[in-house]
């Protein structure tokens, strides 16, 4: 996997604490076999309904298309476990997410798939969101491994834990291939169980 | 040989079940800093496993345990007309997308027509698949339903699932346990669900973000599996991943019989390891917290998410003075309503009895008990979804089905149909829906502008007749 250190671009902030994936990706749109698309739906229903800055739901602001770093409120991505909705913000053009919190299922659905949800004070996602509300030109710069996050003349501290962000940096958050690389202790493990699932049934 | 895996587990002491399970099951510390986690049962199904499918096909992978590998079908399927193929047809291809990939890699099944077909979190207990002691995981959310055994359950994505099918196993952080004593009791005409929506409402939405979390307490002791189940279901909900209850004597007894239950030779022995992994009286929590069951009043939800709920005798809140002003604001806004108008006496348009939360036979019971010898009212649909074809079939030969299609109900086949709206049953507009089940987002039951009031099955029941929210304790 390619190492993830340092994401620049504009940034798109989309406020409200608690929003929840089947807001950012309507179930209808699940019956798909493939991820393929699934940015066009992306916040379908909360962009029909909701107004924000510039009284248009922020993903339908002309000045935050091709943004790069979304920018939340807290426990953000909660409900669902559907790995659509990181799919969707990914294949919309975001490549991280800068907020308060995240829900921790889809705090992994993200980072699973190279989208590194990083957090940063109340304060500071407040102002780094004005920021780009009144300057949305404004290139923002994700630096995980300064552990930074710069906007203009903003510099605003990010965390993700130590050895996620080394994972991130090195390039080695491959799951599928850190899992399977050591079998013979997954097959180990599996020995050393007591239980079984045949049961008495096949 | 199982009593030699069975020594060393008897005398620590000082551990929560949770850590006691994790350890069993650690296979080894990852680069990422994250466990690397044997999961001891993987439960799939149609909607967040194709594309994981796709990808072990693309690398020439196998499920190397197909034997702890269970698949079935659920969020698509109708509920009324299911012949095939179905007559959506992205509903079509995903089952066939499924009925293909359980075929190529030898995973067991059960399909439309079988009668272990069912919601994934229903027919995993049902079965006797789900047991103590045990790592399961779900591409999912309400996986942590499976938790009310004593078991540790993860809800997964989609890439999470490919790495279980794959590997067996997840990368996890490690977790901390919050432990919920439910003391006292409950009063008439208070439920599982309302207990629930209690700590969700106390604790926050995202007051379970790290937690594992262990409901305890004299009320949880007493419950049976269906409502443990109910509380475990929810974890998520209050932003827990994990929830479980200890094993005891009530899992045991559940558990015992069931088809994928150990064999009657192996049976006591596994009990005795099952209720060893409960945890120890001097384990020690990150957190505790006592609720107390005597205080507790029929609850439902009034905003957008499921902590935003309401005693029914309450009043819905005002922005003003609230920790987030906005976010009440907003809610109410969706939900038509007005800062202090009293919830008892909203009008709803639909009632649904169904979910992995409440579609189980005791469910059905209770609602049934509610609506005998009364009818719907007329401007109510009524919705009943099983939540399988075991239970569909039972509650038919007890009587339960007629006494709904006698009050007017409609009796549908077993899915998880309109929690989540991805199959024909949707709300039109924004109609209002007295639901048994898990989420009341916004547009969740399948309509962009539809509105959901969470609440007990028995409750949902006392709408569906009274035709808008009212105090099932005066049904009783």
């Amino acid at each position: 996997m390619p190492p993830i250190t340092r994401i620049t671009g504009r940034a798109l902030p989309m406020r409200g604490n608690d929003i929840d994936t089947d807001r950012i990706i309507p179930a209808r749109f699940l019956t798909s076999i493939t991820f393929e698309g699934m940015e066009q739906h992306v916040f379908e229903d909360d962009r029909k309904s909701s107004a924000g800055p510039y009284n248009r739901h922020p993903f339908d602001v002309s000045q935050f298309q091709g943004a790069r770093v979304l920018i939340v409120n807290a426990n953000f991505g909660c409900g669902s476990s559907r790995e659509h909705a990181p799919q969707a913000l990914q294949r919309w053009g975001i490549q991280v997410i800068v907020g308060e919190s995240f829900a921790e299922i889809f705090f992994g659905n993200s980072g699973i798939i190279g989208m590194p949800c990083v957090t940063a004070a109340a304060e500071d996602v407040a102002t780094l969101m004005e920021l780009a509300e009144r300057e949305p030109a404004t290139e923002f710069a994700v630096d995980l491994v300064a552990g930074t996050c710069r906007a203009g003349s903003l510099t605003v501290t990010i965390a993700l834990p130590p050895k996620m962000l080394e994972a991130f940096t090195s390039g080695a958050w491959d799951t599928t291939g850190m899992l399977l690389d050591r079998f013979d202790d997954v097959r180990d493990t599996a020995r050393r169980l007591p239980y079984t699932t045949a049961g008495r049934a096949v | 040989m199982i009593a030699s895996k069975l020594k060393g587990f008897a005398n620590q002491m000082g551990e929560t079940l949770l850590k006691k399970v994790w350890d069993l099951h650690t296979v080894r510390q990852l680069p990422t800093g994250q466990t690397q986690l044997f999961i001891g049962l993987h439960l799939v199904h149609e909607v967040t496993s194709p594309q994981a499918f796709d990808t072990l096909r693309d690398n020439g992978w196998t499920v190397p345990f197909v034997d702890r590998t269970f698949a079935t079908v659920d969020h698509i399927v109708p509920t009324r007309e299911r012949a095939r193929p179905f007559l959506d047809v992205m509903a079509e291809d995903m089952m066939a997308s499924l009925e293909r990939n359980v075929r190529d890699f030898g995973i067991r099944f059960v399909g439309l027509g079988d009668i272990r077909q069912g919601i994934v979190h229903v027919i995993g207990p049902e079965l006797g698949l789900t047991q103590p002691g045990m790592t399961i995981a779900c591409g999912d959310s309400h996986t942590s339903t499976h938790g009310a055994f004593g078991s540790v359950a993860f809800g997964i994505g989609t890439s999470q699932v490919r790495d279980v099918l794959a590997s067996q196993c997840l990368a996890l952080e490690p977790l901390k346990v919050r432990r919920i004593r439910v003391t006292g009791t409950l009063p008439k005409g208070v439920y599982a669900k309302d207990v629930i929506l209690a700590i969700i409402q106390r604790l926050g939405v995202q007051g379970g973000n790290g937690y594992a979390y262990e409901y305890a307490g004299d009320a949880v002791d007493r419950m049976s599996m269906d409502e443990r189940m109910t509380i475990c279901n929810m974890s998520i909900e209050g932003g827990a991943r994990v929830g479980y209850v200890n094993p005891d004597d009530t899992t045991v007894e559940y558990v015992r019989g069931r088809p994928f239950a150990p064999p009657p030779a192996e049976f006591e022995r596994m009990a005795t390891w099952w209720k060893s992994m409960a945890s120890d009286v001097d384990a020690r929590y990150d957190d505790d917290v006592e609720i107390k069951a005597a205080d507790l009043t029929p609850i439902v939800t009034w905003g957008v998410n499921p902590g935003q709920s309401i005693g029914v005798d309450d009043t819905v809140p005002a922005p003003d003075g609230a920790s987030d002003p906005k976010a009440i604001t907003d809610a109410l806004n969706y939900m038509g309503l007005t800062p202090g108008q009293p919830i008892e006496g909203m009008k709803v348009d639909v009632a649904f009895i169904g979910s992995c939360t409440n579609s189980r036979l005791s469910d059905l019971r209770e609602a049934a008990r509610i609506v005998k010898g009364r009818h719907v009212a007329k401007h109510v649909q009524g919705l009943v979804v099983p939540g399988s074809a075991t239970i569909a079939k039972v509650a038919e030969e007890e009587g339960l089905a007629d006494v709904f299609r006698e009050a007017g109900f409609e009796w549908r086949a077993a899915g998880c149909s309109m929690c989540l709206g991805m199959n024909p049953d949707k709300l039109v507009g924004n109609q209002v829906c007295a639901s048994s089940s898990n989420r009341n987002f916004k547009g969740r039951q399948g309509s962009p502008t539809g509105r959901t009031l969470l609440m007990s099955p028995a409750m949902v029941a006392a709408a569906a007749v009274a035709g808008e929210v009212t105090d099932v304790r005066e049904l009783l």
